[in-house]
């Protein structure tokens, strides 16, 4: 009997079919290389672990949540063996990792194996997919389109069917950016939630791990064999994680974010908030206080704290620089003190103007991007009659979001032409409360990670 | 508006070689920097106000 083709197939199906005896896990990990070696336009992948993912499906025991789930990681996660590039020329001279990073040695310890590591923007400054050193990631709804970024192959990777999926990271939007121009869905967990242990840093106030996946179920799954305390990042909570939520979403009380939200989003954007909204009942407009302040806060605070991470690397060596990165980050450098240290005491205040908010709402929605996926190469895009760079912007509606650490899922709505995403942002720790959201939308057919090529 | 001579003395000071090609890029990103610190800075907050360098949810 020849195994099921596993492409398409939801991590929870693999599993399943490899617990029961259906599958084997090898037969999934062979199935997700073909995939990946038949991807390249997509340039998704930067490294293939065949010898380490075939060797560990082959002694793989059928068990586990993740049972023979192959999946992919953003390249800067650690994995044993391989310099942890982040997207850079220059650090693949470091050594290579003695380790896999705590999310990876997590998954693989609830049964998944890891097939890659996925390209992404330099160092994570990078909210396009575009990478001077191993090229831009490509779109696969339409390749001449950006990924998002900077976890580009991370959303490039599940969009296209190569693994079901993957990691990445988010520090003003890294996460929900590629899952919202890809279609597919993205939680970037509370501030702290997820152990970073083993992966490169960016802003380490403002860095988080996620999931990305074409369910809910799946990015539960990958939430799951994460969670839990890490005493090797200092910020990972010792909280334990919450139990499962109920079905449906009776009860919840659902509004829409207003003002900096609605005036920074498109047509395509409004109109996959309009069906978000509809779907839940959400009629009723907040006012996220002083968002635009907020999304200038953390720019100068990643901007700056980029710079004193990448110090070193400027001064004696920033030929080696994609230039898009190295600019903003020498630019970064020359900002001075006093505006950081402003900016992370207005940090405090917003947080507290928006945990009040959470007092009358168990959930805030707002579009994830201002626009569906521009075209690779685009430096400006149209927004409310005027013309403002794509770089800064596409993540003008995520930024005020994570400043603050706040949870959020965000789930692909496949309007017509290409899909576009929305945030389900609640308050910290409540990430059973935006999956629930989440799996409620995707029950009504109302959200779904459309395939490239199939309407 | 920093000139080419603000950008060589922060550049100075920083210890990074600024090549005079990236001044362009550079002054760009600085003034979006600044517009964003300025933007910032010029919100009222009381002395008390605490930072939050490493953030607790």
């Amino acid at each position: 009997m020849t195994a099921p083709t596993t492409t398409w197939m939801t991590a929870a199906q693999v599993a399943a079919g490899v617990r029961d005896g259906s599958l084997t896990a090898e037969s999934a990990v062979s199935d997700a290389l073909d995939r990946i070696a038949r991807a390249t336009p997509i340039n998704a992948v930067t490294d293939v672990l065949a010898d380490r993912a075939l060797a560990r499906a082959r002694s793989h025991d059928g068990t586990g949540p993740l049972a023979g789930v192959p999946f992919a990681v953003k390249n800067l996660f650690d994995v044993q063996g391989l310099p942890t590039r982040a997207g850079s020329r220059i650090n693949r001279e470091r050594a290579p990792a003695t380790a896999d990073a705590t999310a990876v040695a997590r998954m693989e310890a609830a049964g998944a194996i890891l097939v890659g590591t996925l390209n992404m923007g330099e160092y994570a400054y990078d909210f396009t997919g575009e990478n001077a050193h191993d090229g831009a990631c490509r779109n696969p709804h339409d390749p001449t389109r950006m990924t998002g970024g900077s976890s580009s192959g991370s959303g490039a990777a599940v969009a296209a069917g190569l693994v079901p999926v993957t990691l990445g990271s988010d520090t003003n939007g890294s996460i929900r950016v590629p899952a919202s121009l890809c279609g597919v869905f993205g939680l970037k967990p509370t501030y702290g939630r997820l152990s970073r242990a083993g992966t490169f840093p960016f802003v380490s106030s403002l860095d988080h791990i996620g999931p990305l996946a074409r369910s809910v179920g799946d990015l539960q799954l990958a939430y799951d064999a994460m969670v839990g305390p890490d005493p090797a990042d200092p910020v990972c909570t010792t909280r334990p994680a919450d139990p499962p939520a109920p079905d449906g979403i009776a009860g919840l009380r659902v509004a829409v974010a207003g003002g900096h939200f609605l005036a920074n989003a498109g047509p395509d954007a409004l109109a996959a908030l309009d069906q978000v909204a509809s779907a839940l009942g959400a009629t009723a407009h907040v006012e996220v206080p002083e968002a635009a302040r907020a999304r200038a806060a953390a720019y100068v605070i990643t901007t700056v704290e980029g710079a004193a991470l990448h110090l070193d690397r400027l001064r004696t060596r920033p030929g080696d620089f994609d230039p898009d990165v190295r600019d903003r980050l020498i630019a970064g450098a020359m900002v001075p003190g006093a505006f950081y240290a402003r900016a992370q005491r207005f940090r405090r205040w917003y947080r507290d103007q928006v945990l009040a908010l959470f007092g009358g709402w168990d959930a805030i929605l707002a579009p994830a991007t201002p626009c569906t996926a521009p075209e690779v190469g685009q430096k400006t895009m149209l927004l409310g009659g005027e013309t403002v760079p794509v770089r800064a912007m596409l993540g003008v509606l995520t930024q005020p979001i994570s400043f603050i650490g706040l949870p959020v899922v965000t789930v692909p709505v496949p309007l017509p032409g290409l899909p576009i995403g929305v945030q389900i942002i609640c308050a910290p720790w409540q990430e059973a409360t935006a999956l629930r959201i989440a799996r409620a939308l995707e029950a009504q057919g109302v959200v779904r990670a459309p395939r490239p090529g199939v309407a | 508006m920093p000139d080419d001579a603000d950008l060589i003395a922060a550049a100075t000071m920083l210890g990074i070689p600024l090549d005079p090609a990236w001044h362009e890029a550079v002054r760009f990103h600085l003034v979006l920097s600044l517009r964003a610190a300025h933007l910032v800075a010029e919100f009222p907050l009381p002395d008390e106000a605490d930072p939050a360098p490493v953030f607790h949810a």
